[in-house]
């Protein structure tokens, strides 16, 4: 026991200043499965109530979709709860292949491996592409994950301002005679904002000079593209990205997995170096039937993406003609710009009290005095559950004097 | 000298790092602590001072401290072409 009192005080005085910067982690706890309509244990040990949900990445409304928690049930049945293993010894199923074949076309490229997590397959990535004869060229709001990723490798770095494309052609101009291999690096959807990255200009940049390209796409396989594909396919360069890493734990069921796609020599060493792929329990065959479950759903029809368009946009459009400050975007994050931190703080109160879910979020995860309530929008609200938030905006933004 | 190694770090902070023209920055200006300048991005501005000034720098001396002020940073790149 080497816990001392003089450690054990440390870490209390590290906390109380993380209270005292009111930046403490408050969890509420939700008494109902995930979904548009949920029961909130909010302020804790009081009654649950049902309230509207706009904050989950539950963009089509998968999370307990019938056919999914079906699916995942037969899976559960036939092929067990967990594997007990790494995939390389024990742990590979050939449902998990069918999953990285699926994957694969899915998004359009040779192969792809599933990761326990995107943060894993963004901790794996780099490492074993990498070394120190390269570059790594990454927007400066990308992911924490990829953060970490890009540290992990012993490549040299540089970064870009917020998808400007003068900026990167700058960088890969510096770069071009210096390196190896030069790889940008990008989310598709850049979370905070609810605003895409131009990825036909990265792309174009790309070719110019020889670059490699990765995109993030967490925000947004499933639904952006006309087929859901992913901002690749809305910005009409499928072919042109070489790497995408992404996540099974928002658009596609809301479970857990991540997943590297891109060129077959790219997943064979993933699947032969990628530390968090070998060194890493295996995704759950209840989780895997699911996941293979959405993207059959998802290839046979674009009605659930279609309806989340259409929510995104009736959003957008009511609370811009309510006089809001919105992010202006293509996406179902939708920003309402507030800039001080405790007056979104106090609206995303008032809008809980009226029994719609939303929250603020204020420096150091957005810019000082860019504070804002993120509103995500989901294929499984109703125009009435829209129509509901717009009207308890208005009169709470009324209230707060945000708008007239 | 020093007044025009001055405007040349300014100029390159302003232009690697600011989004918004209208920013005002000067010599006191935190630019770590107030987040202008992240620990990620940073490298940049250390490839700048290396190229510019043919001078090379640790990780211990490209610290979050030596790089919070330009003034802090004048300093830096002073001690190292004294000591070169
Ligand atoms: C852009 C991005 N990448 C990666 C992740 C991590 O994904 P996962 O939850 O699968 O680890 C997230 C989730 O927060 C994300 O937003």
């Amino acid at each position: 026991m080497a816990y001392t009192d003089a450690v054990r005080s440390r870490f209390r005085k590290i906390l109380e200043e993380v209270r005292e910067a009111g930046l403490s982690k408050d969890e509420r706890y939700i008494r109902s499965e995930q979904g548009v309509k949920i029961m909130v244990e909010y302020p804790r040990g009081s009654e649950p109530r049902e309230v509207l949900n706009f904050c989950a990445n539950n963009y089509l409304g998968l999370s307990s979709h019938p056919k999914v928690v079906e699916a995942a049930q037969t899976g559960l049945r036939e092929r067990g709860y967990g594997m007990s293993s790494v995939r390389f010894i024990c742990g590979t199923q050939d449902i998990h292949r069918d999953l990285e074949r699926k994957m694969a076309e899915f998004l359009g490229k040779e192969d792809a491996i599933l990761f326990a997590s995107c943060f894993d397959a963004n901790a794996a990535v780099f490492e074993v592409l990498f070394g120190e004869e390269d570059v790594i060229i990454s927007d400066r709001l990308i992911h924490a994950s990829l953060i970490d990723g890009i540290r992990l490798c012993s490549a040299k770095r540089d970064s870009y301002k917020n998808a400007n494309m003068k900026h990167l052609e700058r960088k890969l101009q510096l770069w071009k005679e210096k390196a190896r291999h030069i790889c940008i690096v990008t989310d598709g959807v850049f979370s905070m904002d609810g605003i895409l990255a131009p990825l036909d200009e990265i792309a174009a940049l790309a070719e110019e000079y020889g670059a490699i390209v990765l995109v993030d796409d967490s925000h947004a396989t499933g639904f952006m593209g006309k087929t859901g594909r992913g901002v690749h396919e809305h910005c009409g360069v499928v072919d042109k990205i070489d790497i995408i890493t992404t996540t099974l734990g928002k658009a596609l069921g809301g479970a857990s997995g991540g997943v590297i796609a891109g060129p077959k020599e790219v997943i064979e060493m993933m699947r032969n170096r990628g530390r968090p792929y070998l060194f890493s329990n295996s995704v759950p065959p209840p989780i895997v039937y699911g996941a293979l479950e959405v993207i059959d759903l998802l290839n046979e029809t674009t009605e659930l993406r279609d309806r989340l368009e259409e929510n995104a946009k009736r959003f957008r459009t009511s609370m811009a003609e309510a006089g809001f400050n919105l992010v202006p975007g293509e996406t179902p994050i939708i920003p309402v710009m507030l800039g001080d931190a405790k007056l979104a703080n106090d609206m995303a109160r008032e809008l809980l009290e009226k029994g719609i879910y939303v929250i603020g979020f204020s420096h150091p995860v957005v810019p000082m005095g860019k504070a804002r309530i993120r509103v995500q929008l989901s294929a499984a609200h109703t125009n009435e559950d829209i129509d509901h938030a717009v009207a308890a905006f208005i009169e709470v933004g009324k209230k707060l004097e945000v708008i007239d | 000298m020093s007044s025009e190694m001055r405007d040349k770090i300014l100029e390159f902070i302003r232009d690697e790092y600011l989004d918004d023209e209208d920013q005002v920055i000067d010599e006191g200006t935190s630019l770590i602590t107030s987040g202008i300048v992240d620990s990620f991005s940073m490298v940049s501005l250390k490839n700048f001072l290396e190229d510019e000034y043919k001078i090379s720098l640790s990780d211990e001396e490209a610290s979050a401290e030596a790089f919070n002020t330009l003034n802090s940073i004048l300093k830096l790149v002073r001690t190292k072409l004294g000591s070169e």
